[in-house]
C-alpha cells in the first residue's frame, strides 16, 4: 500500500501507510495525524483538511476542482499555489511516496 | 411477495415507538435496544425501516440514488401525501435539482463568508457573557441558548428587526413535522399558520437587509443560478434550519460542560479546545436526532432486503454512540477526534449551515471558558419535546466569574 509523509510546520515528520482507496486525510485521521481536522469528515465543506503539497508532487496531482478552489479561499492558514485539500487527494499507487506539509493551522 | 420486514426477510421486528414521549425523554437504552437488534429492523408502530449503526446510517447517507429524499426526510411520503408546505427545494430534493440550489447556500455559508462576519459574532458572545455574569443566575436555555443566536442570526440573515418572536416557533413545527402524526406534530401544525405567514413574508427581496445571507441568496438570481420564485424558499431554508438547531447545539454544549466539570476544566486551561467541545457535543446529543429517506429501488442493505417506496428511519444520534465506532461512546470527551461523526449528517446534504454552527459554538464557549471560572446546574433541567430536536427546555444554573 502506498505511504505518504505529512510535515509539521516544526518539521517533525509522520510517514504513515495508507490503504487502498483512501484520501490523504482519511489516512490521516486515521493515523491521529495532528494538524489535518477534517471536521466536514471529507465532504468538501469545511477547509480544515488543508495541506501545501511538495514541490516535486505538486503536479502530479489531478487537477483542483471548481469546488476545491472556492473552499481553499476560505481556508484559515495562506493559501498559497500548492495548497490542496487533502480529503480531495486520493491515495493512487503512483502517490506512493507523496509528501504533504501541513499548515500551522485549520480554522 | 412477502410482507415488508417479514421475517422471511431476517429484519427484526421491534415494538418501538421513537416518537413517543417515554423514548424523547431517555432515548439512550431504547437506541442500544435498536443497535444491538440487527444492522436493520424494522418498526412495526410506523411501518418504517431503521437503521442505528454507525456504519448503516453513513452508508445510508451515501447513498442519495437509492435512499433519496425527495419523497420527504420526514415519516410522511410526498409521493402519497401532499406535504404540509412546500417542500424545500434543497433538503427535500434529488440531484440534479438539489446540486444547483445547493451550490448556491454553499457559497452564501462558505468558510470565506464566515471570515467576514467572525468578529461580530465573537463580539456578540463576549456581550452576552457581560450580561450573564452581571446576572449570576440564569436559565442557560433562554438567557444563553436562545439569546446567543437571536443576537447574531437574524440579523446576519438580514431580517427585520419585528416578528422575531416566530422564528423559534417556526423551527419547532418544522422539525416536528418530520415526525409521525401524534400529538406534537399535529398540534405544531394546527398552531403554524402565524408562523408560516410571517415566515413566508420575510423571504422576499425587498424584507432582506443588503449584505446579509438572505440578500446574497436573492443575489444568486442576478447571476442567473436561480429563478426569482427559488430565491424565497431557500432563504426559508436558512429560516427553517439555522436558529433553533444551533440554539440546541449550544444548549447542549453547555449543558455538558455543567454536567462534566473536569471537561469545563480542560477547556478553561486551554481555550483552542472550544470548537472541538462544541463538535464533540453534537456528536453526544445529536440535537438533530433522525431524518428519514425513501427507497427509490428494491435494494439489500447490509443483508437485509428492503423493497421500492419504503421509508427508512435514520438514527444520527443512535449511530453518534455507537460502540463499533467509537471509544467510550457515552463519555463528553473534547480533546475527541470526533471527524466522520453523523450529527450533521453525511454526504450531498450533510448540513450546509454547519460553518455558522460551528462558529457560533466556538465563539460563544471561548467567551464563556474566558470568563468564568464555574457554572452550577441549581435545578432540575427540564426537556423540551419534539419530534426531531432534541434539547432542554430550561437549565437553571448559577456561575461565578473568574
Ligand atoms: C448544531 C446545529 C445544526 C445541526 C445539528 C444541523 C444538522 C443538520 C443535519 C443532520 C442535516 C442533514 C439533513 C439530511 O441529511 O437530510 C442538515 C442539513 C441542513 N442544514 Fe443543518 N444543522 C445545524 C445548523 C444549521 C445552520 C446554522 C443552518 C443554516 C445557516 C443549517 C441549514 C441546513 C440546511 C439548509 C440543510 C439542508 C442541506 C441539504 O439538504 O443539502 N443547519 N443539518
Ligand atoms: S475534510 Fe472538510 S474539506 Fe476536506
Amino acid at each position: 500500500m502506498p505511504a505518504i509523509t505529512f510535515i509539521h510546520p516544526d518539521g517533525k515528520s509522520d510517514r504513515i501507510e495508507t490503504s487502498g482507496g483512501e484520501s490523504a486525510m482519511q489516512a490521516a485521521t486515521r493515523h491521529g495525524i495532528d494538524g489535518i481536522l477534517a471536521e466536514c469528515g471529507g465532504n468538501a465543506m469545511c477547509a480544515t483538511c488543508h495541506v501545501y503539497v511538495d514541490e516535486s508532487w505538486f503536479a502530479r496531482l489531478p487537477a483542483v476542482t471548481d469546488d476545491e478552489d472556492a473552499l481553499l479561499d476560505g481556508a484559515a492558514a495562506e493559501r498559497l499555489p500548492n495548497s490542496r485539500l487533502s480529503c480531495q487527494i486520493n491515495v493512487t499507487p503512483e502517490l506512493d511516496g507523496l509528501v504533504l506539509h501541513l499548515p500551522d493551522r485549520q480554522v | 411477495m412477502s410482507a415488508p420486514g417479514s421475517a422471511a426477510s431476517g429484519v427484526p421486528h421491534l415494538d418501538i415507538d421513537p416518537f413517543d414521549m417515554k423514548f424523547l425523554a431517555d432515548p439512550y437504552p431504547a437506541h442500544q435496544q435498536l443497535r444491538e437488534a440487527g444492522p436493520v429492523v424494522y418498526l412495526d408502530k410506523w411501518k418504517v425501516y431503521g437503521v442505528a449503526r454507525y456504519a448503516e446510517v453513513h452508508a445510508v447517507l451515501n447513498d442519495p440514488v437509492t435512499f433519496c429524499s425527495s419523497r420527504g426526510v420526514g415519516l410522511s411520503d410526498f409521493k402519497k401525501e401532499t406535504p404540509w408546505r412546500p417542500p424545500s427545494l434543497i433538503l427535500e430534493a434529488d440531484p440534479p435539482a438539489h446540486t444547483r440550489t445547493r451550490a448556491v447556500l454553499s457559497k452564501v455559508l462558505s468558510p470565506t463568508a464566515m471570515k467576514q462576519v467572525r468578529d461580530r459574532f465573537a463580539a456578540a458572545a463576549e456581550e452576552r457573557v457581560d450580561a450573564l455574569i452581571e446576572k449570576r443566575s440564569f436559565d442557560a436555555i433562554a438567557d444563553l441558548a436562545e439569546a446567543y443566536p437571536l443576537s447574531i442570526f437574524p440579523d446576519a440573515l438580514g431580517l427585520k428587526p419585528e416578528g422575531r418572536e416566530h422564528l423559534i416557533p417556526y423551527a419547532s413545527v418544522v422539525f416536528n413535522a418530520f415526525g409521525p402524526p401524534n400529538q406534537l406534530r399535529q398540534e405544531a401544525i394546527e398552531r403554524s399558520a402565524p408562523h408560516q405567514a410571517y415566515v413566508a413574508e420575510q423571504c422576499q427581496r425587498e424584507n432582506l437587509a443588503p449584505g446579509g445571507f438572505g440578500a446574497c441568496i436573492h443575489a444568486q438570481v442576478d447571476e442567473g443560478a436561480i429563478t426569482p420564485t427559488e430565491a424565497p424558499l431557500l432563504v426559508r431554508s436558512l429560516l427553517s434550519a439555522g436558529l433553533d438547531t444551533t440554539v440546541n447545539g449550544i444548549g447542549a454544549a453547555v449543558y455538558c460542560l455543567a454536567r462534566f466539570p473536569d471537561q469545563w476544566q480542560r477547556l478553561r486551561d486551554d481555550l483552542t479546545l472550544a470548537r472541538g467541545a462544541f463538535e464533540e457535543a453534537v456528536r453526544f446529543e445529536s440535537p438533530v436526532q433522525t431524518f428519514f429517506r425513501t427507497t427509490t429501488r428494491e435494494v439489500e442493505l447490509s443483508g437485509a432486503r428492503i423493497g421500492e417506496g419504503e421509508k427508512v428511519l435514520m438514527f444520527l444520534a443512535a449511530a453518534n454512540r455507537d460502540p463499533r465506532r467509537w471509544d467510550s461512546p457515552d463519555s463528553y470527551d473534547i480533546t475527541r477526534r470526533t471527524s466522520g461523526h453523523v450529527g450533521f449528517g453525511s454526504g450531498i446534504h450533510m448540513c450546509v449551515g454547519q460553518l455558522v454552527a460551528r462558529l457560533e459554538g466556538e465563539v460563544m464557549l471561548t467567551a464563556l471558558a474566558r470568563r468564568i471560572a464555574k457554572i452550577e446546574i441549581t435545578g432540575e433541567p427540564k426537556r423540551r419535546f419534539n419530534n426531531t430536536l432534541r434539547g432542554l427546555d430550561s437549565l437553571p444554573v448559577t456561575i461565578t466569574a473568574a
